[in-house]
């Protein structure tokens, strides 16, 4: 896995390419967290190359937007495949999260 | 290039390994045609799974101790063990919904959910060792 990262305004965009589980997860956590250390309130996950997610990669995103949440932030998820769409349906995960088409939807209004 | 269509592997308890491990189940399912979302999503969600709660839970996320995965797939279906050194855990015993309202919040706790939800079969066979066996059948 490898994420791209950059800010659109005050919105953190990072892109996923890649699997987002057990053995990486950690990686997409931190470097959301150190963001958030430094101001960061809005971030978009883009999911466009996300191969698949387990359940260790779905409990970083409620663990963010969590946080996110707490702060008065949020997280917002862009561009998931039907196949990563019917995971958040299986796991309900789709109420929790304002998912949308794109990057560019995400952003609108953020 | 055909691959063998059985595949036999034993790796230390690094949840590095487990995406080359999946790379290796999904290539051969797709050699039997199975269909775009159990490639995507059915097989490697779910064996991720399997393996992981090997590597963590059953081994203890103890390097010295290992996994072995075991896949067999042909033009019908797939069949996955995953075998850690673990005494195993109660697969029927595991009756949280982690989709109920109350636990949608919770960070962890949807792993076997997935695998019973992805696979058409999963059981766990306990003794000295574990093993867990996946069943998917090509659609």
């Amino acid at each position: 896995m490898s994420l791209q990262v950059e800010m659109q305004g005050d919105v953190l965009v990072i892109a996923v390419d890649g699997p987002l589980i057990v053995g990486n997860r950690q990686e997409l956590k931190q470097t959301v967290l150190d963001r958030v250390e430094g101001g960061v309130r809005k971030v978009v996950v883009d999911f466009a190359g996300t191969a698949y997610i387990d359940s260790s990669g779905l409990g970083v995103l409620v663990s963010l937007a969590k946080r996110l949440r707490e702060l008065g932030g949020d997280l917002r998820l862009a561009a998931l495949s039907d196949d990563l769409l019917t995971l958040f349906e299986l796991t309900k995960l789709d109420a929790l999260f304002q998912i949308t088409a794109s990057r560019e939807r995400a952003l609108e209004g953020f | 290039m055909t691959l063998p269509a059985a595949l036999e592997l034993r790796v230390p308890s690094d949840v590095g390994r487990i995406e080359g491990i999946v790379s290796e189940v999904v290539q051969r399912c797709r050699q039997h045609a199975f269909t775009g979302r159990q490639l995507a999503l059915n097989v490697p969600v779910a064996l991720t799974e399997a393996i992981s709660n090997a590597m963590l839970r059953g081994n203890g996320d103890d390097r010295a101790k290992e996994v072995r995965v075991r896949a067999v797939v042909d033009a019908t279906r797939l069949v996955v063990e995953v075998e850690d050194e673990g005494t195993g855990f109660d697969l029927d015993g595991c009756t949280g919904d982690p989709t109920a309202p109350d636990a949608l919040a919770r960070e962890d706790g949807r792993g076997l959910f997935l695998m019973r939800a992805l696979m058409d079969e999963v059981r766990c066979e306990r003794g000295v060792r574990t093993i867990v066996r996946l069943t998917l059948h090509r659609r």
